[in-house]
């Protein structure tokens, strides 16, 4: 069993769902990552989406473009992202870690490298918010013969029949977009997530995980009634540029036991 | 044909379709209703009746006589895309993709804009449809073609200033594709042969109007085709457009030209092919200015419309095959061509046109009197000069 289907095995057991933070690798500072990651984990994260920066993050809101730009600025390369990778391993860390990021760095660095790099480092998955399903084929079995999962997205706007090509496709988790927009924290998450959410279950016995908007633990109790992980992103990204540098980890491991709270399933 | 039969949407191994999930649907729809305009004879006939009797086609093919005289070669002929309404074949596009925007039943039109050109026929083509119009442009494009953000206002369209990465037209697309992607009901009235499928077969499509004209009105001035068609490429459209209907006359060469800008080194040009390194940037495969990492690298061209990381992957894949070759001008000599076409003709063209022109000045000595090239005079330079005003050191 991966690393992936056995951290959701042991979360039902425990009735909850999974808390997996957003990370931008490299931000705010180049080492941050290193220290946030072990923290978030002690304070019950159960796994990490890793950001790769790019120059022309599409689907990101403006925390997300901020967070990238810094990342950039502070010389962040996908090969910084790999090595990250290795290095929270051996920290100790645990939880699955999934790198995020744009198809073209990926593609530049190369698409075998790439995972058997990060295969080797210990890492377990990618999440390419500009690779849809037509365009996935290659990553996905490169991807699959290093034992890594490439995560495919589901949002509102897909229609059940392609729901059914996605869910067959699909392996680790799905991503379930819970809004029509880009990322970014909001005050209230879609009324018609749980009937998405419905709709992808038809298909498939795959963890369904929540991302974009989700800020607050109320957030995560809804998410906890439907679904099997929420992702926390943005809203976590503004609480480290808040805060100042000595209270950033402590902070930031604060909030994550504040949506945890919110995590057991009803 | 060039479009080698492998997955939809691709020329060679470029184009597809790289964008995030939640536009996919509103993707495949619009490539649904395009195909059903395509078929349908009564689109195109509306388009074409608009095209006479608003966007002033088709535009004339004039012979470049004294330019001609002054390079001693071929004979420099100029298709006069400077000459539709609103001053570039932008509005070939614009006037496409809005009556398809209407035939799907979108109120609400998003575009992006470098040069301002593709901003100014698209808030154009949605007064005279009807439709509201939010224009994206980046804030350092909108300094330097301060005229077309007031025509767009006047036309009643919304410009939002984009201050993110280069503020120039890659960021202004990032941010159109934002609010598509949150708008996914909106109609993205992209402006140029790029992004994912199937925009760059569409545009090609609205713009192809530029080759097939001015192919008849060679064959009709001249009693033949042309040795070489020059145009210059940003994203490709317009290149494209008078390229197309020439792929299959063998005897006559196709020669894009982009941004040299103003050295060699990454940052300083916009020239694709230069670097030649393959790539996914806004939805499309194509060749990418990018640093090792992947990075999408900044580009410099004195002319907004030719200021972009990409090309439209149908150029990439002319390229590959060689079925056109791909050069550079600098802003030096895209500068000296647009004073040379004002003096010398009495035309003042757009600095991205200018490109091309300073290539035929380059290619025509080196040709024989009984030849004749035909440029693509895409955009007259109104909306340049202040730009130009200010390299020449004049205060206006």
């Amino acid at each position: 069993m991966s690393r992936i289907a056995e951290t959701f095995a042991r979360l039902r057991t425990a009735g909850r769902i999974a808390l997996m933070p957003y990370l931008t690798v490299g931000f705010p500072e180049r080492t941050s990552t290193l220290e946030l990651v072990p923290a978030l984990e002690a304070a019950g994260a159960s796994l990490f989406e890793l950001g790769v920066p790019f120059s022309d993050p599409l689907a990101d809101g403006t925390t997300i473009q901020r967070a990238t730009q810094r990342a950039l600025e502070n010389g962040i390369t996908i090969a910084d992202c790999i090595a990250t990778v290795a290095d929270l391993r051996a920290r100790q860390v645990k939880a699955p870690l999934l790198l995020m990021g744009y198809y073209n760095p990926l593609l530049r660095y190369g698409l075998e490298r790439a995972c058997a790099d990060l295969a080797a480092a210990g890492g377990d998955g990618w999440i390419i918010p500009d690779l849809p399903l037509e365009e996935a084929s290659d990553l996905r079995q490169i991807a699959a013969a290093h034992q890594l999962d490439l995560i495919l997205f589901v949002a509102p706007t897909t229609p059940p029949d392609r729901i059914a090509q996605i869910a067959a496709q699909a392996s680790g988790f799905l991503y379930i977009v819970s809004l029509t927009g880009v990322t970014g924290a909001r005050q209230m998450l879609a009324q018609n997530l749980a009937d998405l959410i419905r709709s992808v279950r038809a298909y498939t016995d795959l963890p369904l995980v929540v991302g974009f908007g989700i800020s607050q633990p109320a957030h995560v109790a809804e998410v906890a009634r439907i679904a099997d992980g929420a992702i926390v992103g943005s809203a976590l990204i503004d609480r480290l540029e808040r805060l100042a540098p000595n209270e950033r980890v402590s902070g930031a491991a604060a909030f994550i036991r504040e949506l945890l709270s919110a995590s057991e399933r009803p | 044909m060039h479009e080698v039969a492998s997955r939809p949407g691709r020329f060679g191994p470029y184009g597809g379709r790289y964008v995030p999930e939640t536009l996919m649907p509103a993707v495949s729809a619009l490539e649904a209703a395009y195909e059903e305009a395509k078929a349908d004879p009564n689109f195109w006939a509306e388009l074409t009746n608009l095209h006479r009797t608003y966007t002033g086609r088709p535009t004339p093919l004039s012979l470049a006589a004294r330019l001609t005289a002054h390079c001693g070669g071929a004979q420099i002929y100029l298709k006069r895309e400077d000459l539709a309404h609103t001053g570039a074949h932008k509005i070939n596009n614009a006037l496409g993709q809005g009556l398809l925007a209407k035939r799907m039943g979108k109120r609400r039109v998003i575009a992006e804009t470098g040069a301002g050109q593709h901003g100014v026929a698209t808030a154009t083509v949605c007064a005279l449809l009807g439709l509201e119009c939010v224009v994206y442009m980046g804030v350092d494009d909108m300094a330097r073609q301060r005229p077309n953000v007031f025509r767009m206002r006047l036309l009643g369209a919304e410009v939002r200033g984009v201050s993110s990465g280069s503020r120039t037209l890659k960021d202004a697309i990032n941010e159109a594709m934002r609010d598509w992607v949150t708008n996914p009901d909106s109609y993205y009235l992209l402006g140029s042969a790029l992004g994912p499928h199937p925009y760059p077969t569409m545009v090609r499509d609205f713009q192809r109007i530029i080759g097939l004209e001015a192919r008849e009105q060679i064959l009709a001035a001249t009693g033949r085709l042309p040795d070489v068609v020059v145009a210059c490429v940003g994203g490709g459209s317009n290149a494209i457009g008078i390229f197309h209907p020439f792929l299959e006359d063998h005897s006559v060469a196709l020669r894009g030209v982009e941004a040299g800008g103003k050295g060699d080194r990454l940052g300083e040009h916009a020239a694709r092919f230069r670097a030649a390194t393959p790539g996914v940037l806004q939805g499309t495969y194509s060749y990418v200015l990018q640093d090792e990492a992947g990075q999408i690298a900044l580009t410099h061209s004195v002319s907004a419309g030719l200021d972009y990381a990409s090309i439209g992957p149908e150029h990439a894949w002319l390229h590959d095959s060689g079925r056109a070759t791909y050069t550079a001008a600098s802003d030096d000599e895209a500068l000296a061509a647009f004073q040379l076409l004002a003096r010398l003709e009495g035309i003042i063209p757009a600095l991205e046109s200018a490109h091309a022109v300073a290539e035929a000045v380059r290619l025509a000595p080196t040709m024989r009197p009984d030849q004749i090239i035909l440029v693509n005079l895409s955009g007259r330079g109104d909306k340049d000069i202040f730009t130009v005003a200010d390299l020449l050191g004049v205060s206006i």
